[in-house]
């Protein structure tokens, strides 16, 4: 057991219980959280495309996204490094409106990115009005560190399953785990029960 | 429970903070007493090394954080803290911690960015608070006693962010050159704007010379410096490398 | 290549303790051969990102994953996949 450091409390605020969940602190900072280079991709050369056993089954340019119904989201993150962000606003277009173009009966999803990340969600989670593809942060353009030009949103799960730099989502009939859940991180992430590591 | 130190572990000691020193304006040396350190049979700490150091509150919530060891071997331990403005824990060492304190160390860390006295010309390039392990290797320098070459390129915002003025004017046979960025106050006869090939070219070490470079600072920079001395004939193995970022103290 | 000078991107003497503490000895002097491309380096000339949320290093010539250590249950996790090998110094 370590001994208490005198005066240490940690950057923490309060919150109210029902507002963040357990183990978490709230930061008004927005910590870049990056496990690789960023990799800077202009919106001209960005696409984004729906994968069915390899093939492709419908894709958008940057403009083609721009062009499906934009909504305005506010919401509340949390990251598995223990921090949230109250209130956060984003412009997005919801993952419902891109699967409805795709006729599947997929159960997952594996998103990924430029850079080589990757991470798996089922699918009953990024639909039914609970995911986006994000390219607005508060008043301006997504920035490259926070995951612009596009990242996925799915903020009821902790942020690592909300990828940066997104490209696409491939179509599983199958759980497969992606980048940080193959080094033990848990399969589904949801924050409110802690899930931080597989068993969790 | 203070686990008994094997030798090649690595283990958490307490360290009491014995003074804290004003340096700038947003950074604080801070002078800790910890039991074996220094003397006789104390711990073998090399110049460049880092210092982990671990904050515990009430609650059980814990940040580590490395720093590099701001003290030369054999003298009391000390590290220099930036305060980063949106960080968590450099915010409470350079205002909340003094005197009497005690939190938890562990050290020295490291086998790649130091130097233990060698005689090859040494070229010390600083970043802002970078300058802290090339301090230490000028300390230790000193008190060896030794007459290797050295020069020290010190890149800051402006004046006033100097760390160790007054230490550093002291070196004998040390080269020091500042180079200010942001502003720089009327009369400035230094070098102003980044360290950059032309800059490198011009004061550092010709690579004839066999020099070993020492580059420390945000991570841009030390980029920026490193391959403009591989461009200026430096060998890649004789540049040594170290860069800090903001995030190690922003992330919770 | 993608862009390794990020302020968030440091490099392997950033995790000489962890390292240390996982090895029980020094490893930032180890000399690691990236499996993806062959290059040859120390771990302090790796690429890391801490906190995001495990540490990851990269190789500093071809940005492929070298090391992962994640923290689950205060027990450290390593992963050297993506090394062919990993020689300690000394």
């Amino acid at each position: 057991m370590s001994p208490v450091t005198r005066g240490f409390h940690g950057k923490r605020r309060d919150a109210p219980a029902d507002r963040v969940p357990p183990g978490q602190y709230v930061t008004e900072g927005f910590p870049v959280l990056s496990a690789g280079p960023t990799p800077h991709t202009k919106q001209q050369d960005w696409t984004f495309t729906i994968r069915q056993g390899g093939t492709e089954r419908k894709s958008w340019t940057w403009s083609q996204l721009q062009a499906e119904p934009v909504e305005q989201v506010t919401t509340d993150i949390h990251c598995v490094t223990r921090w949230s962000k109250l209130d956060t606003h984003w412009q997005a277009v919801s993952i419902d409106t891109l699967l409805a173009q795709v006729q599947h009966d997929a159960k997952y999803v594996l998103a990924f990115c430029d850079g080589g990340y990757t991470t798996n969600l089922p699918v009953a989670d990024v639909t039914g009005g609970q995911a986006w593809l994000a390219f607005g942060y508060e008043d301006g353009p997504l920035a490259p560190e926070h995951g612009g030009p596009v990242r996925l949103l799915v903020p009821h799960l902790y942020f690592w399953k909300s990828a940066k730099w997104v490209r696409g989502l491939d179509l599983l009939d199958h759980d497969r785990p992606g980048f940080w859940e193959t080094y033990g991180y848990n399969m589904y992430g949801d924050p409110w029960k802690e899930q931080r590591y597989a068993g969790d | 429970m203070e686990g008994t130190a094997v030798r090649g572990r690595l283990t958490w000691q307490t360290g009491t903070v014995s003074s804290v020193i004003t340096e700038t304006a947003d950074t604080r040396t801070i002078v800790f007493d910890v039991p074996d350190w220094a003397g006789p049979g104390g711990i073998k700490q090399r110049a460049g090394q880092h210092l982990d150091v671990r904050l515990t509150a009430e609650d059980g919530y814990s940040a580590e954080r490395s720093y590099s060891i701001a003290s030369a071997p054999g003298e009391p331990l000390a590290i220099t803290v930036q305060r980063l403005d949106d960080g968590e824990v450099s915010p409470y060492l350079t205002e909340e911690l003094r005197a009497g304190d005690q939190l938890e160390v562990r050290g020295p860390i490291g086998g790649y960015f130091v130097w233990d006295g060698e005689s090859d010309p040494l070229l010390l390039v600083a970043g802002g608070s970078g300058v802290v392990p090339l301090r230490c290797i000028l300390r230790h320098r000193d008190r060896l006693g030794v007459s290797t070459p050295a020069e020290l390129i010190y890149s800051v915002r402006t004046g006033p962010d100097v760390i160790y003025r007054d230490e550093l004017g002291h070196y004998r046979g040390v080269e020091l050159i500042y180079t200010l960025t942001r502003e720089h106050p009327p009369g400035w006869t230094g070098l102003t704007g980044r360290v950059d090939a032309a800059m490198l070219g011009k004061y550092a070490w010709p690579a004839a010379q066999d020099p070993i470079a020492y580059v420390c600072g945000p991570t841009p920079f030390v980029e920026a410096v490193a391959e403009a001395l591989v461009s200026l004939g430096y060998p890649p193995a004789r540049v040594k490398t170290e860069r800090f970022g903001a995030t190690g103290d922003v992330n919770g | 290549m993608a862009d390794t000078r990020d302020e968030v991107a440091l490099d392997g003497n950033a995790i000489g303790g962890l390292l240390h503490e996982v090895f029980g000895r020094e490893m930032t002097t180890a000399v690691g051969i990236c499996g993806s491309c062959g290059a040859s380096r120390q771990v302090a000339e790796f690429v890391v990102y801490l906190d995001c949320p495990g540490t990851v290093a990269r190789c500093r010539d071809c940005t492929a994953v070298l090391m992962v250590i994640t923290r689950q249950q205060d027990l450290n996790c390593v992963d050297l996949m993506g090394l062919a090998s990993l020689t300690a110094q000394g």
